[in-house]
């Protein structure tokens, strides 16, 4: 009775069925552990870990200085950029408007470096849905390489105050 | 009623009890108040955060679209601070005292202490609730900074911690003294060792807190009074520090409510732990590895390396699953146990077809059990996988998740053990007997969907914490596909049905308290 003390001595053997579920679950568990290590090295797409420290100012600098350099065009007041294969290219995260449009070339791995101006954001690329943690002061650097071209919309999954919702963006494959 | 005292060790003072004839266990009377008053404000939190639910729940159903942006994000935090911390923990203290004082018969230690503890719990709560009603704290339950928030804000939630903090201190010292006194034989009993590991979790869980808020309620203190030398948060080592207590306080909760689990089969059923030194494994097992549940919040941040990530993804928390699996099989098998014990014999599953289906312990026992098992915990394991995390960060997949294990598990547990609280401890008979029988699966059933329809959202790419996924007003177009409409639409819908179980919930609450006559005698929970 689980409310009450138990008897003197309740170190007992398992049963058998208690033996063969404890096993099983055991066995998947450690399959699963395994499992998880192999597919760092079996899977195609891995969770990105480099960042670097980046004052909000200093990486605006950075990304100023790829719009100017790059730009192509402009969506309702969003810069359109078209960097060339293989550079590093910069997004930015601001309340509320992800900037710049990035318009890359399929086939093609780029640098990509993604850093919040003011609050947390979450980076979310649809409809592939594909998800990131987005802060002020890091630089988050990892290597994309599109494969299917077309528009992909970036909206915000992270709350970042009253204009949260309108928080949108889009990087264009081609 | 019998009342008797006994002597208590070292003060020397009498401590005052009654024998509670259903269960021939002795009552503290002060541990009673504390549990009563506890519960009772668990409750209202409850009832805070669910009219919430209600009106945040009509805001998502896109065709209502009820709040205006500012109010939608304001009574989200609200939903999320007043359910997640207020409801839960409150009702986890009134359980903690419930577990060492009535289960072994046992005096409270510290009973004033435990009253400073109730009121900081109070005015954490009342402060947080104020300052978030007033407009000035909109930043979710997360509070990730550099968003800002009143400093009383997270004063509150300091306070909070701290009765917190103190209820765990006082539950580990009346196991103890109770123990030095000899009110109870042998070892502790499986639900108060479920819930001394939970107490144990707690512990270490509002610590983190505690180093994730003290500086954020300095930084925000040193910027509103211009105070030089409080510093900066970094916003990540805050995500590290908070979700140490964000996530590692749902895992309090998850010990709890096996602890109640195997408590409410005890009760229900006469259901017998089929093996002691299993079931406390299992437990023993959370204590070690069940907090790297909380690093699958940080999976896709920025600043923690490959070795961290390798690491919590290939994690030993499937140490803490195994737990898991164990407790899914005795609680069943315990219960088949006892059912086959009392003649139910006919067949594969005549057990399960007999067991008393109508009892509201049982349905909400196995209703929780369900939800927290094959919805809650399994969703959990698959999104805590680092690359499938990729796609699963922050979307409503993840609100999802939380939805199935603390609302229709955990917090559909307590509901079902509030039924024998009632009786035994406010002795007085429930109120709405026809309320009573329905309202687990009204509940139960409204947060099956409500947390499959926010998974389905999820998996097509709707975000959490988002007032408009039509994306309106925004100057990039974004569309998301049309599926979602509907899951959305369902959730609503289906919010609704759980706002019901939960309004009747508190109106058989409220009814047998004040409705309902205080007996005499102890009820008998069966028969009420």
């Amino acid at each position: 009775m689980a409310i009450y003390s138990p008897e003197r001595v309740w170190w007992k053997p398992l049963g058998r069925e208690e033996r063969l579920w404890v096993t099983v679950a055991a066995v998947w568990c450690f399959f699963m552990f395994f499992m998880l290590i192999g597919w760092y090295f079996l899977g195609e797409q891995n969770l990105p870990t480099r960042a670097v420290r980046i004052t909000p100012a200093q990486y605006k600098t950075l990304a100023d200085e790829f719009v100017a350099a790059n730009q192509v065009g402009e969506e309702k007041g969003v810069p359109i950029v078209h960097p060339a294969p293989g550079s590093d290219i910069y997004l930015v995260a601001r309340q509320w408007q992800w900037t710049p449009i990035l318009e890359l070339e399929s086939g093609q791995t780029y640098t990509l470096h993604i850093s919040s101006l003011d609050v947390q954001h979450g980076f979310s690329v649809q409809p592939i849905n594909l998800n990131l943690q987005i802060f002020p002061g890091y630089d988050f650097i990892m290597k994309i390489t599109p494969t299917t071209t077309g528009d992909y919309s970036l909206i915000c999954n992270e709350f970042c105050a009253i204009g949260h919702h309108l928080m949108t963006g889009k990087i264009i494959v081609k | 009623m019998a009342a008797t005292t006994l002597p208590n060790v070292f003060s020397g003072t009498r401590s005052t009890f009654r024998v509670c004839p259903v269960t021939t266990l002795k009552v503290d009377a002060a541990a009673e108040r504390l549990i009563i008053w506890n519960a009772v404000t668990a409750i209202l939190a409850l009832t805070l955060g669910g009219t919430y639910a209600l009106l945040v729940g009509l805001t998502r159903w896109p065709d209502i679209h009820l709040l205006p942006p500012a109010w939608f994000y304001r009574l989200l935090t609200g939903h999320g601070l007043n359910m997640l911390v207020f409801w839960i923990v409150f009702f986890e203290a009134a359980g903690l005292y419930f577990g060492a004082c009535v289960l072994l018969n046992a005096r409270l230690v510290g009973v004033k202490l435990a009253w400073v503890a109730y009121a900081l719990m109070l005015v954490g709560a009342v402060m947080a609730n104020v300052v978030i009603l007033m407009g000035k704290a909109d930043v979710m339950f997360s509070a990730y900074p550099p968003l800002e928030a009143d400093p009383l804000f997270y004063l509150g939630y300091i306070l909070f911690a701290v009765g917190a903090i103190l209820v765990c201190c006082i539950f580990l010292a009346t196991i103890v003294m109770a123990k030095v006194e000899r009110r109870y034989e042998g070892s502790l009993p499986l639900a108060v060792f479920g819930l001394l590991t939970a107490a144990i979790i707690a512990l270490f869980t509002l610590a983190s807190g505690a180093v994730a808020l003290i500086p954020t309620f300095l930084w925000r203190l040193g910027d509103v009074y211009g105070l030089a030398g409080f510093g900066q948060v970094d916003p990540g080592a805050y995500r590290v520090t908070f979700w140490g207590f964000g996530h590692a306080a749902q895992q309090i909760n998850l010990s709890a409510m096996i602890a109640i689990w195997y408590s409410l089969a005890t009760l229900t059923v006469g259901a017998k732990p089929v093996n002691e030194k299993l079931s406390r494994f299992a437990f023993f097992l959370y204590i070690l590895f069940i907090n790297l549940g909380s690093m699958h919040h940080l999976l896709v941040d920025p600043g923690i390396g490959t070795a961290a990530k390798f690491f919590n993804t290939s994690y030993a928390m499937y140490l803490a699953v195994l737990g898991s699996m164990i407790h899914a099989f005795s609680i069943p098998a315990g219960i088949e146990t006892a059912m086959r014990r009392k003649g139910f014999n006919k067949g594969l599953f005549g057990w399960l077809l007999n067991a008393p289906w109508k009892e509201p312990g049982f349905a909400a026992l196995m209703l929780s059990l369900f939800i927290f098992g094959f919805i809650g915990g399994a969703s959990g394991v698959v999104i805590g996988a680092g690359q499938l995390n990729l796609s699963t960060h922050n979307t409503w997949r993840v609100t999802g998740h939380f939805h199935a294990t603390v609302v229709g598990g955990t917090t559909l547990a307590f509901m079902g053990f509030t039924y024998y609280v009632i009786p035994l401890i406010f002795r007085r008979p429930l109120f709405g007997k026809f309320l009573v029988r329905w309202q687990p699966w009204v509940y139960g059933i409204g947060m099956i969907f409500v947390s499959i329809s926010m998974i389905v959202a999820g998996i097509l790419g709707t975000p959490r914490r988002h007032w408009d996924t039509t994306f309106t007003n925004a100057v990039i177009p974004v569309q998301l596909p049309s599926l979602t409409n509907l899951m959305l639409t369902l959730t609503g819908i289906s919010v609704l049905i759980a706002v019901t179980g939960g309004l009747m919930y508190v109106v058989i609450c409220v009814g047998s308290l004040f409705m309902k006559k205080r007996e005499a005698r102890a009820l008998n929970p069966l028969d009420a």
